[in-house]
């Protein structure tokens, strides 16, 4: 499964540009909901109609919560949902400020999910293991705290796939979260209830975290926007390790703007977290310019190059479409579109894997049931340790602990680690060049659409193989914008295709820009899944 | 720079999290792999040890078997940095708080918690570097040494393994004189900063043990010798003057009683004239340097009775800890090959870069170090016992140091402080630092004596009160009246009274019982109240003996 996809079969540039717009559109992309409107962010709207007075955060919060509690047993995103009224009793705080026309933060009612592998110190942080089960850290997250203080609602913690191991949520220790788009499918992984909370609007955002693509990969399957942010933008503390030079904060929305408007909240240097960065932060917002005032090539100049081998054997050829019809889109408004090619491109795969289940096996050694998961009784040592974590992990973080070891092993170190490390090296010179000579580069966030539940189960390497598009930009650490560009039909399902770009190290700015300008023009599509219905 | 952050959450560890403890059913759980090892230093030149070079020679005496042996020594020093917080987080330490009092997220290895590295970790790692001659890693980094053991909260311990921040040194010894003196240079292998692990709390009776984590993440600074030395002292001596140095640098209190300063010996024998290195021991619980020492000297004829017996093969690579009681080695633990530790770098802390303006302000803030003082003090004059004894303890070498920086004499500076001082703080248990005597008034003391102002015996009354209550020695002497009596007609009416109130005496002494000399001198001294110029006393009264008026 892995060569397949390795082998590349070059899309010729030539190709790309002779398919005419029209013929795109109508030979491979279907339309579910002709001439809805565009995407409009969540959190502006939230303020609007509370500054206004039109609403309160309290009934906004109940809105959310009904839907919530109607959707949730069909989908199970959430692990852990906050009691009605402790979410209400923050709304109601809310209005207060709002009579005494106190200054509100930007997030204020706002309700979001956290992905629970990211610690809240009112709610367990299990990060989906059993390991962990009725964990209740003593702190929050940086993430979190500053979610909070700029007047965001948690609302509850989302499924995941056991401390981000995975691409379905299958492997989460308690539950599989379901596909709004279509119920018998997956979310993707490993932040799937963030993304599937957010398309089904139980919450207006919500955090994840992204590893190897686990905030991308999700947005893609399930329709909403998901951002990676540069290592080092947001900080990790408070987020549980899984590879800790890979673990990056991501914000999804159901637009581009309220991804921006969450990452702007969560940045910023920390002082509990070494690795993040002190780089100053743009004022993301001034790019959400309402469409009404954009010129007819917005993004005139801008240079965007495709990645070659995103589009070869083992990609879904309706994803490809939907690709190049992103293309011609981003030609009308004005963009000058390239061809990149990365040799080193599937290098990234096995490069990705050594170093995160090395990492992980690291990470996860501290739960041992001394002070995490039940303690196993035992006469020695090896096998309080050995019974208590055979008993607290799932499979797949067994597996990987298992890779991990291995890869750090004297003896083996050189021949896989470090020789990872070199591929990773290998990446970052690749980006550096192609960002170089593009502003932004452009490739399908996923192989395929959401596939059904229990497809790739006992197929890890497919499972892993469908990461192809995301875990290089983890080992440059570069910023990653995932939102929908296209729809694909499945049997009776519609399933969205999202489209990736990748940015410059801290360059978020152009790419919530693009996204926006991309998200906004972006014709006749509405990705709101057939679950949400018209209340929405 | 020390106090990098403090977090502002308190936790009760045993309340929150009530599997803080862990069950044993057999009461001790041996620890399979050790926190203190290095893969580096003397082990990669042990060979197995199975030569049979050495016939039997049963008949041989111990010592004189010892001559045939040489032992090659090697030491792992482990000394814990006073910094005001943990290595990583913003913890304070303090030695025998009540457990798991002074934890956080980060030590505690919660989930989600990252180390931050206090910068002053780095600045004393630099400065024993300086200090022991090394070569600065201007770039290093840490990593993950990882292993299972329940007083590891993260199961792993962050440290450094393949650029420890300084390599290649040496350190300068002068063994003491009763051990036949001589001056010594050890090579340093490397140092490295790392974390402390938590204690273990074994319970008596019952059937748990119980973790404190007060420890875990405090600082360390590894110390890996070369296998330099030879003999039992030269080892305690290695370690006293790391001692000497981390306390001179003012980088830990270098206590041995508490843990500050832990060192684990590795010893192998080899015949006199083989090359190959014997098979390698190392030994464990070692608190005092006299029990390094000791512990050495007795593994040393424990391993050369084998060698010698031909049972050479029943040497072999284990960790044995010394028993204080008994005092011998007992074996703790064999291995099993080595240990296999994953090292990796730590991916959540930078890379920890020098840059040569830092090195260089730290080095030019360097205080002067044991080795230069005392040939300094050497080159005073000074015995080589005087040396090591001024020099042993940096209080007492600065006090010293001030002393002689008020013009005093050095021999009778070195002679107040090594005599009638030094009795005094033992015999009242107190430091240089806590008695009254200022090293401006003890200077005073001797410039009294020495300019004739006061007599010696008068200034060891004095330094005895200005020991114990403080005050100038002027203002004693003023206040005591005390001023030496160097007038000669003053002294001369005190002789002429005593020979007069003593007629029959003189009679005697003119009769030729020439010893009453003492008699009258004494009297005379009486009269003086003590003040009188001895010498001055006896030439008067010489004079006025022998001539008869």
């Amino acid at each position: 499964m892995l060569s397949s996809i390795q082998s590349p079969r070059l899309l010729r540039l030539s190709t790309l540009h002779q398919i005419p717009l029209r013929c795109l559109q109508t030979s491979t992309t279907p339309v579910p909901t002709p001439s809805s409107p565009q995407p409009t962010s969540q959190i502006l709207k939230i303020r609007k109609s509370l500054l206004s007075r039109e609403t309160t955060a309290v009934e906004i919060a109940k809105t959310f919560l009904s839907r919530l509690r109607r959707t949730e047993p069909q989908l199970k995103s959430f692990l852990y949902v906050s009691p009605e009224d402790a979410v209400l009793k923050q709304a109601e705080e809310i209005d207060r400020k709002i009579r005494n026309n106190e200054e509100l933060g930007p997030l204020a009612g706002v309700l979001a999910g956290v992905k629970d592998n990211i610690c809240t110190s009112d709610m367990p942080s299990t990060a989906g293991s059993k390991i962990l089960e009725n964990y209740t850290p003593p702190y929050d997250a940086t993430a979190v705290k500053k979610l909070r203080e700029n007047g965001a609602i948690i609302v509850g913690k989302t499924n995941l796939d056991e401390f981000g191991m995975g691409s379905t949520t299958e492997a989460s220790g308690y539950q599989v979260t379901a596909n709004p788009w279509d119920l018998s499918r997956v979310p993707g992984g490993s932040s799937g209830g963030s993304a599937a909370a957010v398309s089904a609007q139980q919450c207006a955002v919500s955090l994840g975290t992204d590893t190897g693509g686990s905030v991308r990969q999700p947005a893609s399957f399930c329709g909403v926007v998901g951002l990676k942010p540069t290592y080092g933008r947001v900080s990790r503390y408070g987020l549980v390790a899984y590879a800790s030079s890979l673990d990056v904060i991501g914000c999804l929305g159901s637009s581009v703007a309220d991804t921006g408007i969450v990452l702007q909240a969560v940045s910023g240097h920390d002082k509990f977290d070494a690795t993040s960065s002190k780089q100053g932060i743009p004022n993301f917002a001034s790019q959400f310019i309402p469409k009404d005032y954009l010129d007819s090539k917005p993004l005139k100049g801008l240079r965007v190059g495709v990645i070659r081998e995103t589009l070869a054997d083992g990609v879904d050829p309706d994803v490809i479409s939907s690709l190049q019809h992103s293309v011609s889109h981003l030609e009308d408004l004005g963009c000058t579109i390239s061809e990149v090619s990365f040799p080193s491109f599937s290098l990234g795969l096995p490069a990705y894997y050594i170093l995160a289940s090395s990492e992980s096996s690291s990470n996860l050694a501290r739960y041992d049931g001394v002070r995490f998961g039940n303690q196993v009784f035992a006469d020695e040592l090896s096998s309080l340790y050995g019974d208590s974590r055979a008993e607290g992990f799932g499979s797949e973080v067994k597996l990987r602990i298992l890779m991990g070891t291995y890869a750090l092993s004297a003896g083996y170190y050189d021949a896989y680690y470090k020789r990872a490390q070199q591929v990773r090296t290998l990446v970052q010179k690749s980006f550096r060049a192609a960002l170089e000579e593009n502003d932004v580069l452009i490739s399908p966030a996923a192989p395929s659409v959401a596939y059904k539940i229990g497809e790739k189960k006992n197929d890890p390497l497919a499972m892993y193989a469908g990461d192809i598009m995301t875990v290089n930009v983890n080992l440059a650490g570069l910023p990653a914008l995932v939102l929908p560009c296209g729809f694909v039909e499945e049997g009776s399902s519609v399933l969205p295709v999202g489209l990736q770009m990748i940015g410059a190290a801290f360059d978020e700015e152009s790419l919530l820009k693009i996204g926006h300008i991309f998200e906004q023009t972006l014709q006749g599509y509405s990705f709101v899944p057939p679950l949400v219905g018209d209340d929405f | 720079m020390a106090l990098t952050f403090f977090r502002g959450i308190k936790t009760c560890p045993l309340v929150h999290y009530p599997s803080a403890y862990f069950a044993r059913k057999n009461g001790f759980f041996y620890c399979t792999t050790g926190s203190t090892e290095t893969q580096f230093a003397t082990q990669e030149k042990q060979q197995s040890g199975d030569s049979k070079v050495v016939p039997k020679t049963y008949r041989k005496s111990p010592d004189k078997l010892l001559k045939d042996y040489e032992a090659i020594i090697g030491i792992e020093t482990h000394v814990q940095l006073n910094t005001s917080t943990k290595a990583f987080c913003g913890c304070p330490y303090s030695y025998g708080a009540q457990p798991n009092t002074s934890i956080c997220p980060v030590c505690m290895g919660l989930p989600g918690a990252l180390p931050v590295l206090n910068s002053k970790v780095v600045e004393y790692a630099v400065k024993l570097g300086l200090a022991l001659n090394c070569k600065l890693s201007m770039d290093s980094k840490f990593d993950r040494k990882q292993y299972f053991y329940p007083d590891l909260p993260k199961a792993y311990q962050i440290s450094q393994f393949d650029v420890p921040i300084a390599i290649g040194g040496y350190i300068d010894i002068d063994l003491p004189v009763e051990f036949g003196g001589g001056h010594r240079k050890f090579g340093i292998t490397r140092v490295h900063m790392e974390e402390d692990a938590g204690k273990l709390l074994h319970t008596g009776t019952g059937n748990y043990s119980q973790v404190d984590l007060n420890r875990a993440g405090v600082p360390l600074l590894e110390i890996v010798s070369e296998p330099d030395m030879r003999t039992g002292i030269e080892a305690a001596e290695y370690a006293a003057e790391l001692q000497r140095v981390v306390r001179y640098l003012g980088v830990s209190n270098g206590n041995m009683q508490e843990g500050s300063l832990r060192c684990d010996v590795n010893i192998s024998i080899r015949p006199i004239g083989q090359q190959e290195f014997g098979t390698k021991v190392e030994i464990k619980n070692l608190n005092s340097f006299s029990s390094v020492s000791r512990a050495i000297d007795f593994e040393i004829s424990r391993q050369v009775q084998l060698h010698s017996q031909g049972q050479a093969d029943q040497i072999v690579q284990e960790t044995r800890l010394w028993e204080e009681g008994a005092q011998k080695t007992i074996t703790m633990r064999k291995k099993e090959g080595l240990s296999d530790y994953r090292y990796f770098p730590e991916p959540d802390i930078p890379g920890v870069t020098l840059s040569e303006e830092y090195v260089d302000g730290i080095r030019s803030s360097l205080p002067e170090l044991p080795e230069i003082k005392r040939r300094r003090y050497e080159n005073m004059g000074l015995s080589m016992q005087d040396v090591l004894f001024l020099a042993n303890d940096i209080n007492v070498a600065e006090f010293f140091d001030a002393t002689i920086a008020n013009a005093a004499d050095v021999k009778l500076a070195a002679n107040w402080i090594m005599g009638d001082i030094a009795a005094y703080m033992k015999n009242e248990k107190l430091s240089i630092s806590e008695i009254k005597l200022t090293p401006l008034e003890l200077g005073e003391l001797i410039a009294s004596i020495k300019g004739g102002t006061i007599s010696g015996k008068i200034g060891k009354e004095i330094l005895f009160e200005l020991m114990a209550k403080g005050g100038t020695v002027q203002g004693l002497i003023k206040e005591k009246d005390l001023v030496q009596i160097v007038d000669r007609s003053e002294i001369e009416k005190m002789v002429d009274k005593v020979l007069a109130d003593n007629p029959e005496q003189l009679k005697q002494y003119r009769g030729g019982k020439t010893k009453l000399q003492g008699y009258f001198a004494g009297q005379v001294m009486k009269a003086s109240k003590g003040k009188a110029n001895p010498k001055l006393l006896n030439q008067i009264l010489l004079e006025k003996l022998n001539t008869e008026t």
